[in-house]
């Protein structure tokens, strides 16, 4: 048993500690959309904020992440609607197959908050999420676009 | 030590299973528009017709046959449906038909498939008539209410206006009536320059779920009491499973069983998805390797070596006598490039979830091909087509992998051991990059002869290596040559040659290793372009020809290849002075249907990092539907393309593949992204695709720059392997 707060709600779940944060999240409590890509920490795809720094959740255990705010992609937007990242996404139509955007809308939402106006080199810095479909172009917009809303 | 593969049953089987359902694929298809007999979707809301449910609220629901991995169709076949039915765009909404209705329906939605970039042209005709004719019922329908001539009302935005009586109503109000009416026997089609949705940019209709998190990939499928697997198939294809102690893994947390699957498998099914993998991990497994055990890359680069200069050869395209003229040439080029093995790597691993009763059969997933899916439903159940179903989901990438359904039918298989239990199954990253369906693996031997004056009189190419037909469709071989071998080097079709040369010799001898060959985003164009476009610049370096001007006096006779590498040339700025240190180059093709172009500007640091400042690139399709997604498709195509260059390609050692994960099979990051400015030139007259064929230009492009940067001729792919990559 562990006690996790994910988006502000605390969740007593039925998982080892040294399950991986990631199938914590997705399988007992069920919020699904962060997503599994590798398992080893290289794609980006289960990106989560931990106490507001973007981790890669497949590499984090759950006795690492227990005392500390989970964030996921279903907690990032307010109740007042999207958070603005998601929103830049939305208006510069980013996504493709979509699959990897969770992760990749959670690495810049952490981004921003550290570094309200990055440069793109700053960007190429921080965002190393694996986008198979190909969207960087758009994304890197939607970056400055956040940045500048 | 290489095996010759048997080929494989899985289309013949297909074509047979659903042929005795009712004859659905041999018959073809039945296009219906409406009828007196109302069909109504889940919601109790008239269809107008297959393609066209009309909600009391106005919102149009359009069916979408196709699927949706991201490359944009979902949105672009929606635009096309209700440019002719001339509905409120902002009240469009979609949804999948099931494999399992359009059997029922006598395959009333055509075909699922989608692949080779024929999501859009290969259905446009038939969507854009299912438009048209209820955009006619739903007038005749008011017509008939307002007891006036149809030929005075006429509609758009879904309001139906009668000028003269200043009567105006919504097609949710008439729809029920519409539905009820017989389909227009004549159903005429707006001429291109009357579009006004169609070549728009509009927005995806499928954003908004994909960043909250709220889009249910297969991944993320739940059902009430259902439990989840992992799998372990042979790391050897061609090879079984011997045995496994499953006493070591009794009383592992939440394991539920322990499953065979097809004799060369084995599946852990457990209470989580993360136990279920636990509990494989240790399960010690037995493998009887087979055949293959000893296979290599090297054994298979050398099998493939030999078929470049002996034994028997498929000719694909010939005119006269290359052999012959090469023999005279006063001066002779030759060179060797290779291609290697590619694993697609779809950011969702393959999965599916699978409900089994001895009654019935569902299945969810993301395919690619849903009546692929319910054919391996199907077969893999045993149960009759009116017993089962496939309920697809949005894909987290496809590529060409998803029209495989290996994973549906293991899923099944799994499912079937466990009645009444739901199941899904979901592959590890390492299953899915082992036992891909990854692009095959060629090498190519050209030769070039000139006479005094360096006019370029024979070519002649020679590929050796791996069909994709052979193994997935031997249906589709013509005397035992794979056609596909040769796209874009063909002498007509969609994939033509785009250069005339007086003597030409293409062959191809086929040899297939026993790793498995898959249709691979641009799929043969990969190699062939990079074949031919850095062949046709070591031509023209060979006689000292600027490359652009080499390839316009070889391409006379095909306007519209040049056309479009006319247009990259001009806005890279062919023969204007690049920036310092920044060097060029080009490649175009025809594949698809389409006819593209690159040019790539491109910076060289000690001769192993490449910066790839720009590409420029330039396609036409015949006609563009949504510009905005085009644009996309040609930045991610090359996205796939320069991550296949720089960083792809699969080893093969002692009979597996070695790359398992994305820390030895790498993917382009953004940092490594090149600006990319897209031209698009729609000449009309024709459909071609868009998903696809930029790939191909992509490699070609870039090494001819690196060439011209550098002077030394990179033949091999990948660049990982020859210790270049990104600056």
């Amino acid at each position: 048993m562990a006690n996790l707060t994910i988006n502000g709600k605390s969740y007593t779940l039925d998982v080892e500690p040294d399950t991986p944060l990631l199938w914590a999240i997705r399988e007992n409590a069920g919020l699904t959309g962060t997503k599994y890509g590798c398992g080893i920490a290289q794609c980006g795809a289960c990106t989560v904020h931990l106490d507001g720094t973007a981790v890669r959740s497949c590499g984090v255990t759950v006795s690492e992440a227990v005392g500390k705010q989970i964030t996921t992609i279903e907690g990032l937007g307010s109740d007042n609607g999207l958070h603005k990242v998601q929103q830049a996404w939305l208006e510069n139509d980013v996504p493709q197959c979509g699959y990897c955007q969770s992760g990749m809308i959670m690495a810049v939402a952490a981004l921003l908050k550290d570094n309200p106006k990055p440069s793109d080199q700053d960007i190429n810095d921080a965002i190393t999420n694996i986008c198979r479909c190909g969207t960087f172009a758009q994304v890197r917009e939607a970056i400055h676009a956040a940045a500048n809303a | 030590m290489n095996q010759h593969v048997t080929p494989r049953l899985n289309r013949r089987s297909f074509v047979i299973g659903t042929a005795a359902l009712g004859g659905g694929l041999a018959l073809g298809l039945d296009i219906p528009f409406g009828g007196p007999q109302v069909v109504r979707a889940a919601d109790g809301s008239p269809e107008v017709n297959a393609w066209v449910v009309i909600r009391p609220d106005d919102t149009v629901v359009i069916r979408i046959a196709r699927s949706e991995m991201g490359q944009g169709s979902l949105t672009g076949l929606a635009q096309l449906v209700a440019e002719e039915l001339a509905c409120d765009w902002s009240k469009v909404t979609t949804e999948y038909p099931t494999p399992g209705q359009n059997v029922a329906r006598k395959r009333v939605w055509g075909d699922f498939s989608t692949g080779g970039s024929r999501g859009i042209r290969s259905s446009q005709d038939y969507v854009r008539k299912g438009g048209a004719a209820a955009r006619m019922m739903l007038i005749q329908a008011a017509a008939d209410e307002w007891k006036v001539p149809v030929a005075e009302c006429t509609a758009a935005n879904s309001v139906i206006t009668h000028k003269a009586s200043g009567k105006t109503t919504t097609y949710g109000k008439v729809a029920e009536a519409a539905a009820k009416l017989s389909p227009p026997a004549d159903v005429k089609l707006k001429d291109p320059k009357d579009w006004t949705l169609i070549g728009k940019g509009v927005k995806r209709l499928d954003t908004a779920d994909k960043v909250t998190g709220a889009m249910i990939y297969g991944a993320d499928i739940k059902l009430p009491n259902m439990l989840n697997a992992a799998i372990k198939d042979c790391p050897v294809t061609g090879g079984k499973l011997k045995s496994f102690d499953e006493a070591k893994i009794a009383g592992m947390k939440g394991v539920k069983k322990v499953i065979a699957v097809d004799g060369t498998a084995v599946a852990v099914v457990a209470d989580t998805w993360w136990h279920a993998k636990t509990a494989l991990d240790a399960l010690p497994i037995v493998w009887d390797e087979g055949p293959n055990a000893k296979v290599s890359s090297e054994s298979i680069g050398k099998w493939l070596a030999e078929g470049l200069d002996s034994g028997p050869a498929f000719v694909g395209n010939e005119n006269g006598d290359a052999k012959a003229a090469l023999a005279s040439a006063v001066k002779k080029i030759e060179a060797v490039y290779n291609y290697p093995y590619q694993n697609h790597a779809t950011m969702e691993p393959m999965n599916a979830t699978a409900l089994y009763t001895p009654d019935r059969c569902e299945v969810w997933c993301g395919t690619q091909n849903g009546e692929a899916a319910f054919a391996a439903v199907l077969e893999a159940s045993g149960l009759p087509a009116d017993k089962c179903e496939v309920h697809k989901l949005i894909l987290g990438g496809g590529f060409g992998r998803r029209g495989q359904t290996d994973y549906v039918r293991q899923a099944v298989q799994v499912a079937k051991a466990m009645p009444g239990t739901p199941i899904k199954l979901l592959w590890s990253r390492e299953e899915d990059m082992t036992h891909g369906r990854y692009h095959p693996i060629t090498q190519c031997k050209l030769t070039g002869g000139f006479d005094a004056d360096n006019n370029l009189t024979a070519l002649h190419m020679r590929i050796s290596g791996q069909s994709i037909l052979f193994s997935l469709r031997p249906d589709a071989l013509v005397n035992g040559k794979d056609p596909a071998t040769f796209q874009g080097l063909a002498p007509s079709g969609e994939a033509t040659i785009g250069y005339s040369v007086p003597n030409l010799l293409i062959e191809h001898s086929m040899r297939n290793p026993h790793i498995n060959p898959g249709f691979w985003r641009g799929v043969n164009v990969n190699q062939n372009a990079i074949y031919l476009e850095c062949f046709m610049d070591e031509l023209a370096n060979a006689v000292g020809q600027d490359p652009l001007e080499f390839r316009r006096k070889l391409m006379a006779k095909n306007p519209k290849h040049l056309a479009v590498l006319n247009a990259v040339a001009e806005k890279i700025g062919w023969g204007t002075p690049a920036p310092e240190g920044v060097y060029r180059g080009l490649a175009q093709l025809h594949g698809y249907g389409s006819y593209v172009a690159g040019a790539a500007e491109i910076s060289v640091i000690d001769g192993t990092k490449i910066k790839v400042h720009r590409i420029v690139a330039s396609t036409d399709p015949g006609y563009v539907v949504n510009p905005a997604q085009v644009e996309r498709q040609i930045a991610g195509s090359f996205v796939y393309g320069l991550s296949a260059l720089f960083y792809g390609g699969c080893t093969v050692k002692d009979g597996r593949i070695v790359e398992t994960n994305f820390d030895s099979y790498n993917s382009m990051r953004i940092a490594e992204m090149p600006k990319v400015e897209s031209i698009m030139i729609p000449s009309g007259g024709f459909w071609g695709g868009v998903g696809e064929p930029t790939i191909g230009v992509a490699a070609p492009a870039v090494l001819n720059a690196f060439f011209a940067a550098t002077g030394k001729r990179i033949r091999s792919v990948p660049l990982r392997d020859q210790n270049i990559t990104f600056a």
